[in-house]
Protein backbone atom coordinates (compact mmCIF):
# COMPACT_ATOMS: atom_id res chain seq x y z
CA UNK A 1 0.00 0.00 0.00
CA UNK A 2 2.64 2.81 1.03
CA UNK A 3 4.87 2.07 -2.25
CA UNK A 4 1.11 3.36 -4.59
CA UNK A 5 1.09 6.10 -1.75
CA UNK A 6 4.72 6.73 -2.22
CA UNK A 7 3.82 6.97 -6.07
CA UNK A 8 0.97 8.95 -5.79
CA UNK A 9 2.58 12.14 -3.45
CA UNK A 10 5.77 12.19 -6.21
CA UNK A 11 3.11 12.71 -8.66
CA UNK A 12 1.31 15.52 -6.75
CA UNK A 13 4.89 17.46 -6.54
CA UNK A 14 6.65 16.46 -3.27
CA UNK A 15 10.21 15.77 -3.97
CA UNK A 16 11.06 13.74 -1.03
CA UNK A 17 9.25 11.00 -0.47
CA UNK A 18 10.35 7.89 1.69
CA UNK A 19 9.16 5.19 2.19
CA UNK A 20 9.46 3.32 5.78
CA UNK A 21 8.44 -0.31 4.03
CA UNK A 22 8.29 -2.31 7.04
CA UNK A 23 5.91 -0.17 8.48
CA UNK A 24 4.27 -0.09 11.84
CA UNK A 25 4.64 -4.20 12.82
CA UNK A 26 8.68 -3.18 13.01
CA UNK A 27 8.26 0.14 15.19
CA UNK A 28 6.10 -1.95 17.77
CA UNK A 29 8.32 -5.22 17.48
CA UNK A 30 11.21 -2.10 17.95
CA UNK A 31 9.26 -1.64 21.57
CA UNK A 32 8.94 1.64 20.24
CA UNK A 33 5.63 3.48 21.61
CA UNK A 34 2.99 4.46 19.29
CA UNK A 35 -0.54 6.18 20.04
CA UNK A 36 -3.57 5.16 19.70
CA UNK A 37 -7.10 3.74 21.13
CA UNK A 38 -6.30 0.15 21.18
CA UNK A 39 -6.36 -1.36 24.78
CA UNK A 40 -3.39 -0.70 26.03
CA UNK A 41 -2.67 -4.72 27.04
CA UNK A 42 1.10 -5.17 28.40
CA UNK A 43 3.39 -5.97 25.98
CA UNK A 44 6.87 -7.14 26.55
CA UNK A 45 8.76 -4.08 26.08
CA UNK A 46 6.88 -2.53 29.10
CA UNK A 47 8.77 -5.26 31.54
CA UNK A 48 11.84 -4.77 29.51
CA UNK A 49 15.04 -4.02 31.46
CA UNK A 50 17.63 -2.39 28.79
CA UNK A 51 20.29 -1.72 31.38
CA UNK A 52 21.39 -5.78 31.57
CA UNK A 53 25.27 -5.88 31.34
CA UNK A 54 26.93 -7.03 27.66
CA UNK A 55 29.63 -7.97 26.37
CA UNK A 56 31.54 -9.68 23.16
CA UNK A 57 32.63 -12.16 21.97
CA UNK A 58 36.61 -11.93 22.31
CA UNK A 59 36.30 -10.53 25.70
CA UNK A 60 38.31 -12.32 29.07
CA UNK A 61 35.82 -13.77 31.03
CA UNK A 62 37.38 -12.74 34.06
CA UNK A 63 36.72 -9.28 32.92
CA UNK A 64 33.28 -9.93 32.54
CA UNK A 65 32.05 -11.53 35.35
CA UNK A 66 33.99 -8.50 37.05
CA UNK A 67 31.54 -6.38 35.46
CA UNK A 68 28.48 -8.27 35.55
CA UNK A 69 29.00 -8.45 39.43
CA UNK A 70 29.72 -4.88 39.68
CA UNK A 71 26.43 -3.96 37.91
CA UNK A 72 24.58 -6.20 40.34
CA UNK A 73 24.04 -9.25 37.96
CA UNK A 74 24.49 -12.55 37.73
CA UNK A 75 23.93 -13.02 33.76
CA UNK A 76 25.84 -11.46 30.71
CA UNK A 77 24.42 -10.69 27.52
CA UNK A 78 27.15 -11.57 24.60
CA UNK A 79 26.03 -9.07 21.59
CA UNK A 80 28.67 -8.56 18.18
CA UNK A 81 29.82 -5.33 17.48
CA UNK A 82 26.08 -4.47 15.79
CA UNK A 83 24.20 -5.40 19.08
CA UNK A 84 23.22 -8.43 17.40
CA UNK A 85 22.84 -10.79 20.53
CA UNK A 86 24.87 -14.23 19.95
CA UNK A 87 24.96 -15.92 23.16
CA UNK A 88 24.37 -15.53 26.66
CA UNK A 89 26.59 -16.23 29.89
CA UNK A 90 25.50 -18.07 32.95
CA UNK A 91 26.33 -20.34 35.97
CA UNK A 92 28.31 -22.55 35.14
CA UNK A 93 30.31 -20.40 32.31
CA UNK A 94 31.76 -18.45 35.03
CA UNK A 95 33.83 -21.25 36.29
CA UNK A 96 36.30 -21.25 33.86
CA UNK A 97 40.09 -20.68 33.50
CA UNK A 98 42.00 -17.38 33.31
CA UNK A 99 42.32 -16.36 29.56
CA UNK A 100 38.85 -17.72 28.55
CA UNK A 101 36.96 -15.29 26.29
CA UNK A 102 32.91 -15.08 26.79
CA UNK A 103 32.86 -16.99 23.13
CA UNK A 104 34.26 -19.88 24.21
CA UNK A 105 31.99 -20.55 27.39
CA UNK A 106 28.76 -18.63 26.12
CA UNK A 107 25.41 -19.95 25.00
CA UNK A 108 25.00 -20.06 21.59
CA UNK A 109 22.36 -18.55 19.72
CA UNK A 110 19.63 -17.87 23.19
CA UNK A 111 15.87 -18.11 22.18
CA UNK A 112 15.04 -14.38 22.22
CA UNK A 113 11.28 -12.88 22.50
CA UNK A 114 9.58 -9.93 20.75
CA UNK A 115 8.97 -6.67 21.85
CA UNK A 116 5.53 -6.39 20.65
CA UNK A 117 4.25 -9.23 22.55
CA UNK A 118 1.80 -9.67 24.84
CA UNK A 119 3.18 -10.10 28.53
CA UNK A 120 1.09 -11.71 30.00
CA UNK A 121 1.35 -15.69 27.75
CA UNK A 122 5.40 -15.06 28.16
CA UNK A 123 5.29 -14.57 31.82
CA UNK A 124 3.12 -17.92 32.15
CA UNK A 125 5.40 -19.42 29.80
CA UNK A 126 8.35 -18.67 31.80
CA UNK A 127 6.45 -19.77 34.84
CA UNK A 128 5.80 -23.03 33.64
CA UNK A 129 9.11 -23.82 32.28
CA UNK A 130 11.25 -22.18 35.70
CA UNK A 131 12.66 -19.69 33.62
CA UNK A 132 13.66 -16.33 35.44
CA UNK A 133 15.23 -14.35 32.52
CA UNK A 134 14.46 -14.18 28.58
CA UNK A 135 16.05 -11.84 26.34
CA UNK A 136 14.43 -9.19 24.27
CA UNK A 137 15.53 -8.51 20.78
CA UNK A 138 14.20 -6.93 17.71
CA UNK A 139 13.47 -8.73 14.51
CA UNK A 140 16.98 -8.26 13.45
CA UNK A 141 18.11 -9.77 16.16
CA UNK A 142 19.28 -6.43 18.24
CA UNK A 143 20.00 -6.31 21.65
CA UNK A 144 16.33 -4.61 23.53
CA UNK A 145 17.09 -5.54 27.04
CA UNK A 146 15.85 -8.84 28.82
CA UNK A 147 12.50 -9.69 31.04
CA UNK A 148 13.37 -10.73 34.37
CA UNK A 149 10.45 -12.85 35.66
CA UNK A 150 10.02 -11.88 39.15
CA UNK A 151 9.69 -8.42 37.95
CA UNK A 152 7.30 -9.05 35.35
CA UNK A 153 4.85 -10.47 37.33
CA UNK A 154 5.08 -7.44 39.18
CA UNK A 155 4.39 -5.33 35.82
CA UNK A 156 1.33 -7.62 35.61
CA UNK A 157 0.08 -6.22 38.89
CA UNK A 158 -0.31 -3.11 37.69
CA UNK A 159 3.08 -1.88 39.54
CA UNK A 160 4.89 1.08 37.64
CA UNK A 161 7.84 -0.54 35.83
CA UNK A 162 10.04 2.26 36.72
CA UNK A 163 9.21 2.58 39.87
CA UNK A 164 10.34 -1.85 40.02
CA UNK A 165 13.62 -0.76 38.49
CA UNK A 166 14.24 2.03 40.98
CA UNK A 167 13.38 -0.32 44.13
CA UNK A 168 15.58 -3.46 43.02
CA UNK A 169 18.88 -4.39 44.52
CA UNK A 170 21.43 -3.68 42.70
CA UNK A 171 19.96 -1.87 39.73
CA UNK A 172 22.28 0.83 38.52
CA UNK A 173 19.51 3.05 39.28
CA UNK A 174 17.66 5.29 36.46
CA UNK A 175 15.84 2.65 34.29
CA UNK A 176 15.37 3.84 30.93
CA UNK A 177 12.41 5.42 29.65
CA UNK A 178 10.89 3.97 26.14
CA UNK A 179 12.85 6.05 23.59
CA UNK A 180 11.13 8.99 22.07
CA UNK A 181 10.16 8.42 17.77
CA UNK A 182 12.86 11.43 17.20
CA UNK A 183 15.50 9.95 19.97
CA UNK B 1 12.15 7.55 -7.29
CA UNK B 2 11.15 6.80 -3.73
CA UNK B 3 13.55 5.85 -1.34
CA UNK B 4 12.72 2.52 0.74
CA UNK B 5 13.82 3.35 4.55
CA UNK B 6 14.22 1.12 7.13
CA UNK B 7 13.40 2.25 11.10
CA UNK B 8 17.12 3.59 11.80
CA UNK B 9 16.63 6.64 8.38
CA UNK B 10 12.97 7.33 9.85
CA UNK B 11 14.21 8.43 13.19
CA UNK B 12 16.89 10.90 11.60
CA UNK B 13 14.88 11.86 9.20
CA UNK B 14 12.06 12.82 12.04
CA UNK B 15 14.90 14.10 14.48
CA UNK B 16 17.03 16.44 11.81
CA UNK B 17 14.81 17.17 9.01
CA UNK B 18 11.75 17.42 10.82
CA UNK B 19 10.08 14.43 8.74
CA UNK B 20 6.45 14.10 8.36
CA UNK B 21 5.03 11.28 8.94
CA UNK B 22 2.22 9.94 6.85
CA UNK B 23 -0.15 6.64 8.10
CA UNK B 24 -2.40 5.93 4.60
CA UNK B 25 -3.76 3.47 6.31
CA UNK B 26 -7.63 2.80 6.78
CA UNK B 27 -8.76 5.11 9.83
CA UNK B 28 -9.56 2.17 11.76
CA UNK B 29 -6.28 0.87 11.90
CA UNK B 30 -4.44 4.30 12.52
CA UNK B 31 -6.84 5.13 15.26
CA UNK B 32 -6.47 1.66 17.09
CA UNK B 33 -2.49 2.59 16.65
CA UNK B 34 0.22 4.76 14.61
CA UNK B 35 3.38 5.92 14.90
CA UNK B 36 3.55 8.85 17.26
CA UNK B 37 3.47 12.36 15.24
CA UNK B 38 1.97 10.24 12.29
CA UNK B 39 -0.91 11.95 10.40
CA UNK B 40 -3.83 9.37 8.65
CA UNK B 41 -4.34 10.17 5.07
CA UNK B 42 -5.44 6.83 3.58
CA UNK B 43 -4.47 5.29 0.26
CA UNK B 44 -7.96 5.72 -1.28
CA UNK B 45 -8.11 9.65 -0.24
CA UNK B 46 -5.09 10.67 -1.09
CA UNK B 47 -5.11 13.56 -3.40
CA UNK B 48 -4.50 16.82 -4.48
CA UNK B 49 -6.54 17.96 -1.88
CA UNK B 50 -6.10 16.05 1.35
CA UNK B 51 -2.17 16.64 0.64
CA UNK B 52 -2.79 20.05 1.13
CA UNK B 53 -1.98 19.85 5.05
CA UNK B 54 1.40 18.75 4.30
CA UNK B 55 4.84 21.11 4.15
CA UNK B 56 6.38 20.50 0.36
CA UNK B 57 9.60 21.24 1.80
CA UNK B 58 10.06 18.56 4.38
CA UNK B 59 10.51 15.40 3.47
CA UNK B 60 7.25 13.27 3.76
CA UNK B 61 7.73 9.48 5.26
CA UNK B 62 4.70 7.06 4.27
CA UNK B 63 4.10 3.90 5.61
Amino acid sequence: MSPRAACRLERLGFDRVYDYTAGIADWKAAGLPVEGDAAPAQRVGDATRPDVPTCEPHEPIADVQERTARAGWDECIVVDCERVVVGRLRGRAWQTEPGTTAGDVMEAGPTTVRADGLLAPLVERMSRRGTSLVVVSTPQGELLGVVLRAEAERVLTGEPAARIWRDCEGCPGVWAAPPSPSA
Amino acid sequence: MTAAIDRAELRRLTASEDAQIVDVLPEREYAESHIPGAINIPLGSLDASSVSVLRRDKPVVVY
